[in-house]
């Protein structure tokens, strides 16, 4: 018996360390989902404690070389490139201003329909350290972890896209698990078709969106945004972009998606660290009524300047002109379309029918019927670019045809 | 391409310092899980513990000590990533024996003989890994052979100037 142990020790040995991580591997699948990561915390901490040091300190020498060469050295083309990025915030500025027109539009259609929002409310900028060095496994480690308020599930995005979201989180580093991981999965919705599903990693690499039903039309092209429903992404994100639609099994469609954010080339992330849930009200929206709407729309006339201090006293509020209520005198209006004003204490004022002189009379040809009070409409200029009031898109309820 | 086979007596057993037994397969671990931050296709076709698990073991010359080796470098990368851990272990513990096993019966000093055990020990490893990962598992795999024997030869080319290099700390016994 002695003999054939010893001749056979080798193998035995290896039937035994074999067995054992067999065992080992089986406990884990048997427990299966994020459990199994949980479990096995206390032996991962060890490797990644022993690593992520190393890649840490390689990253910080690398950022300080860097930072050195391009912020004290290599200067070539800095004014240039100045004065280009100060063209781009000026047209960034027209733009958003139209932006900030849509966006109001939408919180106002939201409002009727009691849309539940979540805005991102707080991020934590981390680095990218090191991965897990296999194409099985996608995940990255970032270096902030519970000690700068990360937790589990957190979603993680760059400017482009999103990324993952939070796997393991250990006190100064935190494991992110990619979405084009094949046990990822990121709730989507197609841009244009409106289409929901759900995002998926394939052994490969590659995105994949299911859940779309194949007599759908989907086209190459078409963005992927966030949908919201995994509780973790916050909805409308960017994602990717369909890339190819092809008929899969079981009636569904096969839609390859190219990730919006470059998912190899991972430096700098975002975590959402702090999401606000609220509830989209009316009232955020501001009330203005149909009469300033056409006031805007119509050519204007200048009005005299106001002589009669009763006439003054009486201007309907919310017309070109000041409140009365303020006391203050008259602006005098230079033939500009009035601005409506639009600011938050307007918010919930009731619609009051104008004056028949505060209203601009109508160009020949324009038929006009009778303001009604508008439900809502939106804030059409923010606060920061009052000066310019942007084309008003026509409110729901709007009966103006100005052409 | 020389393989001589050769008796038991007649191979040379080496032995590493404890700095190079610990640092060697750390520092492997840690450029395969860095260097794909900066270039995204080396963890699809490089696999430094692999090569460092083969190199320990056939110097070595002793299968207990290999399977062992490649049982901790495999499950320490196990750690690195998300997947339960022991698939690495696994493949690299099977990897580790076979090639102690191999150091025994071949001279495997020389350039070829090292690329070839290499390449086929590649192939090994794929094989295992693929079969666990499929089958205890059930993750999605895909096999190619295009992609197999390039990655292998990859390892190959790597493992064989790799080797010449921890040739230097060998220390005979």
């Amino acid at each position: 018996m002695e003999s054939v142990l010893g001749r056979y020790r080798n193998l035995i040995i290896l039937v035994g360390v074999l067995f054992l991580q067999v065992l080992g591997l089986a406990t884990q699948v048997k427990r299966g989902g994020n459990n199994d990561l949980e479990s096995t915390r206390l032996i991962r901490i060890w490797v990644v404690g022993a690593i992520t040091p190393f890649e840490r300190g390689l990253i910080w020498i690398e950022n300080g070389t860097g930072n050195l060469w391009h912020n004290y050295f290599y200067l070539r083309g800095v004014r240039a490139e100045n004065r280009q990025l100060k063209e781009q915030i000026e047209q960034m500025r027209i733009e958003q201003v139209r932006l900030s027109e849509d966006a109001a539009q939408a919180h106002r259609l939201q409002a009727l329909l009691t849309f539940k929002e979540q805005f991102i409310s707080r991020t934590v900028a981390a680095q990218v350290i090191g991965s897990s060095g296999s194409d099985l496994s996608r995940i990255v480690y970032i270096d902030k972890g519970e000690n700068a308020g990360i937790k589990k599930d957190m979603a993680v995005i760059t400017a482009d896209g999103i990324v993952g979201k939070v796997l393991v989180v250990y006190s100064s580093v935190a494991q992110v698990l990619v979405i084009n991981d094949q046990t990822s999965g990121v709730g989507a919705i197609l841009e244009k078709s409106r289409l929901q599903g759900y995002l998926k990693g394939k052994a490969d690499g590659e995105i994949g969106m299911v859940g779309v039903m194949s007599d759908e039309q989907v086209a190459p092209g078409e963005r992927v945004l966030t949908s919201g429903g995994d509780q973790i992404f916050p909805k409308g994100l960017p994602v990717g972009t369909v890339t190819k639609v092809a008929n899969g099994k079981d009636l569904f469609l096969n839609i390859s998606v190219k990730p919006a954010a470059d998912l190899n080339k991972l430096e700098e992330v975002l975590v959402l660290v702090e999401k606000q849930e609220r509830q989209t009200s009316a009232e955020d929206t501001g009330h203005v009524r149909a009469a300033d709407i056409l006031a805007q729309r119509l050519p204007s006339v200048p009005d005299k300047p106001a002589t009669d201090p009763k006439a003054a006293g009486t201007a309907p509020a919310g017309s070109a002109q000041q409140p009365a209520a303020s006391g203050g005198p008259k602006p005098a209006v230079t033939g500009a379309p009035p601005v409506v004003k639009k600011s938050a204490s307007a918010a919930g004022s009731v619609a009051t029918e104008p004056k028949p002189d505060s209203v601009k009379p109508a160009p020949a040809g324009t038929s006009v019927k009778p303001a009604k009070p508008v439900p809502a409409v939106p804030q059409s200029v923010p606060q920061s670019a009052p000066q310019s009031p942007p084309p008003v898109s026509p409110p729901p309820g709007d009966q103006t045809n100005p052409h | 391409m020389p393989i001589t086979y050769t008796s038991g007596e007649q191979v040379e057993v080496y032995r590493f310092s404890i700095p190079v037994t610990i640092g060697v397969p750390l520092l492997a671990l840690f450029l395969q899980a860095f260097v794909p931050l900066r270039f995204p296709r080396f963890a699809v076709y490089f696999d430094l513990p692999l090569l460092v698990t083969i190199f320990f073991a056939m110097a070595r010359r002793n299968p207990i000590s290999g399977l062992l080796t490649g049982s901790v470098i495999g499950l320490a990368q196990d750690m690195l990533g998300h997947n339960p851990i022991g698939i690495y272990g696994i493949a690299k513990t099977v990897v580790g024996y076979g090639a102690s096993s191999l150091g025994v019966k071949l001279d495997v000093e020389n350039a070829g003989a090292r690329f070839l055990v290499t390449l086929g020990f590649y192939l090994v490893h794929s094989a295992v890994y693929f079969t666990v990962a499929r089958d205890l598992v059930n993750m999605t795999q895909t096999w190619s052979w295009l992609y197999g024997m390039l990655a292998a030869l990859a390892n190959s080319f790597v493992g064989v100037g790799l080797y010449f290099v921890l040739d230097k700390f060998k220390q005979r016994t």
